[in-house]
Parts: C-alpha cells; sequence; structure tokens
C-alpha cells in the first residue's frame, strides 16, 4: 500500500510517471478540445496551399490536399484516445468476466474456459485483427473489435490467477459461510481485489491497442482516408518521405508520444502496487 | 517415461489449439459478410457466374461439412486452394515462409545480441547514465510504431546516407543463391556465394532491426530487473568475496543465473514476432509472409488467409514448448511433471 511517510503519494514520486500524465493529460485536453484548439478544419482541403512547409499560417506545415497538419494531428488525438479506452474496456471487462468465472467455478467450466482462452492467446494478433477487418470491412469500429477479440485473453489469465489465490482467503470463505450469493463474492470480494494487475495492464494494453489500430490503419486494414487517423497520416505522408518529412514525422512521433505515456505510467503503477518492485525498475 | 508422457501431453494440447484455431478463423470466413466469390469475381460477374464459382469452391454446401472437409485436409498438410493465386496454399506458403522465418531470425538476434548486454550493462551501472541511457532506449522501443521507425531508419540510413537499401532480399543485380534452405543468408553460404552473401545481408540489417526493436527493448529490461535480481543474492556477494574478476562474476554467477527468465521472454517474443514482421515486410517491400497475408486479405482470400493464421497461430504453442524443455535443461530445478 501507499505509504503515508511522504505526503505525496507514492505514484507521484517518480518523475517518470508524472511526465507520462504530463503528456497524456495534454494529449486528452487536445481530444476533449479538438474543435477549439484546431486553427482548421482536419478535413477541409485547399489545393493551392498543399505541402507547405511549417510556417506562422500551417504551423506544422500542410499536405498533399493542403490541409492543415497541426488541425489533423489534434483531431487525430480523439479517435486514437477512443481506440484505446474502447479496445481496454471492452476487452479488460469481458476478459475478466471469463477469468473470474473461470477461476471462481474451477473444474470442468475452468477447463473449457481456460482452453478456449489459450486459443485466442496463439493467434497472431495482427493478423486475425487483419482477417477480421477483412471479413468485416474497413472501418475504424471493425479495428476496434478485431483488436479487443485478440486483447481479452490476457485478462482472462490475469484475472483466473488472482481468483485462484483469492478464492482460498479468510476474508471470501466468510463471507461464504455467512451465506453471501456468488455474484456479490465475485463482485465485492474477487474482482475489487484483482483490480491492481487489471489496472497495471490497462494502462500498457492503451499503448498497445494504439499501436495496433494505427498499424492496421497504415496497411488498409483501419480507418479509411480522409479520416485523420494518426496510421493513416503515416500512410499518406510515406510517399513524402523525401521531399517533406514532416508528414510522416509527426504523426508518427505523436503515436510514439502517447504510448510511451501510458507505457510510463503503466511502469509508475506496477511500482506502486508490487512493493518488492520498488528502487528495482 | 515421464518425460514421454510430458511431451505426449503437450503435442495433444498443440493439437487442441489447431483444432480451435482452425474452427475460429474457418467462423470468420465464412459467417461474416464478405463473400469470397464476389471479390474474386470481377464486379461484371453475373449471378449465374458467382453461384457457378461458389459452386466450384464448394460455398454452397453446409458449413459444418466445409469445416469437416477443410481440418481433414489440414490435418493432411492440405491447406487448400487460393481464390486469388489459383495455386494451392500450402506452395505459397512455403514460397513466402523463408523470407519471414529469415527476418524474424535476424530480429532475434538483434534482440538477443543488443538486449542483453544492453540489459547488463543497464543493470552494472544502475542509476547511472549508460542505465539512463538504456533504459530510455527500452522506452522508445516499447512505444515507436514499428512502421514509423521502418519509415525513419530508411529515411536516414537510405535517403541520406545512403548506406542501407531501401527494402528487397537482395540486389537485382546479384543472383540470389540456389534454394536450400529458402533462407539468402544460410543459402549463399552453403553455396560459398559471397557476393550474394553480402547483398542479402546488407538488405536484411534495417528491416531485422525495425523488427527487432521492440523484442530488443524488452530482453534489455527483463535482462536488467533480473540482473538486479542475481547480483543481490549471497553467492554472487561470495564470489565478489572470494576475489574473482568483475568479468567472471557477471558471466558466470550472475548471468547464467538470471537467463532462465529471459529465455522466456524471448520465447514468447519470436512467437510474436509475425504481427510485426506485417508491418515491416509492409515498409521494406520485403516478400514474406506479412505481406503475402495482407494481400490476400485484401483480396478477401480466405483459404490464404486461414492458412497464414493457421501457420502462425501454431508457431506459439511450439515455441513455448521448446522454451519450456529448454528451461529443464537450463534449470535442473525445473522438472518436466
Amino acid at each position: 500500500m501507499v505509504s503515508r511517510r511522504n505526503s505525496t503519494p507514492y505514484f507521484l514520486r517518480n518523475p517518470l510517471t508524472v511526465i507520462g500524465l504530463a503528456v497524456l493529460g495534454a494529449f486528452a485536453l487536445c481530444a476533449l478540445l479538438a474543435p477549439v484548439i484546431a486553427p482548421y478544419d482536419p478535413l477541409a482541403d485547399e489545393l493551392s496551399k498543399r505541402l507547405r512547409p511549417p510556417s506562422p499560417e500551417f504551423w506544422l506545415g500542410s499536405d498533399s490536399l493542403g490541409r492543415d497538419l497541426f488541425s489533423r494531428l489534434v483531431f487525430g488525438a480523439r479517435i486514437s484516445l477512443f481506440v484505446g479506452v474502447f479496445v481496454v474496456v471492452t476487452a479488460g471487462v469481458f476478459g475478466s468476466l471469463i477469468g473470474v468465472l473461470a477461476g471462481y467455478a474451477g473444474g470442468l467450466v475452468e477447463e473449457a474456459l481456460m482452453r478456449v482462452t489459450d486459443v485466442f492467446f496463439a493467434f497472431p494478433s495482427l493478423i486475425l485483427a487483419m482477417a477480421i477487418a477483412a471479413a468485416l470491412g474497413r472501418s475504424l469500429l471493425n479495428t476496434m473489435i478485431a483488436i479487443a477479440v485478440v486483447t481479452w485473453p490476457v485478462y482472462a489469465r490475469l484475472v483466473r490467477g488472482q481468483v485462484l489465490s483469492l478464492r482460498e482467503r479468510e476474508y471470501v470463505t466468510a463471507a461464504r459461510s455467512l451465506g453471501a450469493p456468488t455474484g456479490r463474492i465475485i463482485f465485492k470480494h474477487l474482482l475489487p481485489n484483482s483490480l491492481g494487475p487489471i489496472l497495471v495492464n490497462a494502462s500498457l494494453d492503451m499503448g498497445g491497442a494504439i499501436l495496433a489500430a494505427a498499424g492496421l490503419s497504415f496497411i488498409g486494414f483501419g480507418a479509411a482516408p480522409p479520416t485523420p487517423e494518426w496510421g493513416v497520416m503515416v500512410s499518406e505522408g510515406r510517399q513524402f518521405l523525401v521531399t517533406h518529412l514532416w508528414l510522416p514525422l509527426y504523426p508518427g512521433i505523436a503515436i510514439l508520444l502517447v504510448v510511451a505515456a501510458f507505457n510510463l505510467i503503466g511502469d509508475g503503477l506496477r511500482d506502486t502496487l508490487d512493493p518488492q518492485l520498488r528502487g528495482r525498475r | 517415461m515421464r518425460f514421454v508422457s510430458y511431451i505426449a501431453r503437450r503435442i495433444i494440447g498443440i493439437f487442441g489449439v489447431l483444432l480451435g484455431v482452425s474452427l475460429i478463423t474457418f467462423f470468420i470466413s465464412h459467417a461474416l459478410p464478405a463473400d469470397p466469390a464476389a471479390a474474386a469475381l470481377s464486379s461484371h460477374a453475373s449471378n449465374e457466374q458467382v453461384a457457378q464459382y461458389r459452386r466450384d469452391l464448394g460455398l454452397d454446401r453446409p458449413v459444418v461439412e466445409q469445416y469437416v472437409t477443410y481440418l481433414g485436409g489440414l490435418l493432411r498438410g492440405d491447406f487448400g486452394r487460393s481464390i486469388r493465386t489459383q495455386r494451392p496454399v500450402i506452395d505459397d506458403l512455403r514460397a513466402f515462409l523463408p523470407a519471414t522465418v529469415e527476418l524474424s531470425l535476424g530480429a532475434l538476434l538483434v534482440a538477443v545480441f543488443l538486449g542483453i548486454p544492453l540489459g547488463v550493462l543497464s543493470s552494472l551501472s544502475r542509476n547511472r547514465l549508460p542505465d539512463h541511457f538504456v533504459r530510455l532506449f527500452s522506452l522508445l522501443g516499447g512505444s515507436v510504431p514499428i512502421f514509423f521507425l521502418g519509415l525513419l531508419l530508411i529515411s536516414v540510413f537510405y535517403n541520406q546516407l545512403g548506406w542501407f537499401p531501401a527494402g528487397g532480399r537482395i540486389d537485382t543485380f546479384v543472383t540470389p543463391p540456389p534454394h536450400v534452405t529458402g533462407l539468402f543468408v544460410l543459402d549463399s553460404i552453403l553455396a560459398g556465394d559471397m557476393d550474394a552473401l553480402k547483398s542479402s545481408l546488407h538488405h536484411l540489417i534495417l528491416p531485422s532491426f525495425t523488427l527487432g526493436y521492440y523484442s530488443t527493448a524488452v530482453t534489455a529490461r527483463m535482462t536488467r530487473s533480473s540482473m538486479l535480481e542475481v547480483l543481490g543474492q549471497d553467492y554472487v556477494r561470495t564470489a565478489r568475496a572470494k576475489g574473482l574478476p568483475q568479468r567472471i562474476v557477471v558471466a558466470r554467477h550472475a548471468l547464467r543465473n538470471a537467463l532462465v527468465p529471459i529465455i522466456t521472454v524471448v520465447g514468447i517474443l519470436f512467437g510474436s514476432l509475425l504481427s510485426g514482421a506485417v508491418l515491416t515486410e509492409t515498409v521494406f517491400s520485403w516478400p514474406g509472409l506479412g505481406g503475402y497475408a495482407t494481400t490476400s486479405a485484401t483480396g478477401v482470400d480466405f483459404p490464404a488467409v486461414m492458412g497464414v493464421t493457421v501457420i502462425a497461430a501454431m508457431l506459439f504453442p511450439v515455441l513455448s514448448m521448446l522454451v519450456d524443455l529448454l528451461y529443464t535443461r537450463l534449470d535442473p530445478r525445473i522438472t518436466t511433471s
């Protein structure tokens, strides 16, 4: 638990975690206030102003259709953060339920559920996501569903492991002997106490989901142009690599920063929740 | 005897995964809206032509029957026929797999020979400059989009410096080595062809680093934390107290014992390289499975996509079995029971 000797919570004493939170906060602000922050409409093209280098008019330059790169990046933050949240919440809730069920029920139910989990775990995530996206059709929603399908098994395994160890604790036995129904034991006792590892994983998976979605969009299975999605923007900028490096550069850096922020926060959470690791990472 | 039954159980488990994986991919490709027949024929095809095509592929039969036929074929090594290339999928897989294996091995070598030394360096210089540098390197490796890294490397090392080629497996003016394993580097060595060896290695470096950077970062992190744990143990202090040189203490006492969790991670990473290979191959025009999967998925060529998925999914349990077997060699305390 958090030490009370220092008034700053342990979580915030790590400067790297604070940097992560700050970067994420900046991007979240962009996402929330996108229409206010962005100087231009991200979809408005003006061919007479195409491929302008960074200038006071276009802070980060304009793309091959004359769209303002900065405005597109700002709106892109909405998409990427939404993808991360959607994937992690969907996969986290579904996987945790499967895991808690398997761990609590035991026996044949557990065996069956965990074998199914193993199968999904074995899938190469991007290829399964590609197949799903190809079958369902190219859209951002289908991409998010596809990534969630390959993400949930981690949570099922994690939560099952937690439940297996928590199940035998005295307070659970006590609750059971008091006649608490299974649902109450699961939602009041088992899940809340498994929350720590779930949170650590969720933070790291946010970054993973954003990377996967950007990758799928880059090879043409995710969001489609003219959506200001960062992976799409890198892909569009690719042909200008030699002449107008900033076109693929800035969206690539945006992805890098957001994912790094989630990774730093995830590391910080892990250190906080696992005192044995303190100072070692 | 116990060992044999352990292997047998693992192999049965692998068949279980094969069953599940083929079932899920089959479901995805047959129950979802995309129609491979319509995708394969041009939009001018009449309804009768589409219907005829579906009959030819067996798509008009009940789904369960189709699945049983498919699974029966899989067990005989028959992955069906690609709708797009009209060739047996297994032939396509054979043609494209070696390039991906070569790329993945390259990435794995980068991860092991860069990641482990960096992790050791980091643990030995804890909280000093080299440590901070390695940790930043790892953070970037875990965060950079693989396709973006590939483009950056091309921009710097091909466009600006001209040190490395931007794509392909070998220079167009160099004859590829005669096919033995399909790995150009290995085949060139076997054929004693220095030009082909130089050219294929030259082409392999940037893609290997691109694909391997993430794994290098994870390996370095894992090595660091595993080393820090081991370095605090009594026997390491004893070794130091005996006056053994740092080199020996690190290599013989610490690293060897720190290696078990590192091998787990490397095994898992190797199994997961294929997803990254899809992106790396796209960026570097590398003619491997990833590119094949991408074109196949774009063309809704499901027999081909299913073939790649099944092969890739089998890789994971097979590798994890090999890693577990490797443990029992490394650490006699771990048994197969």
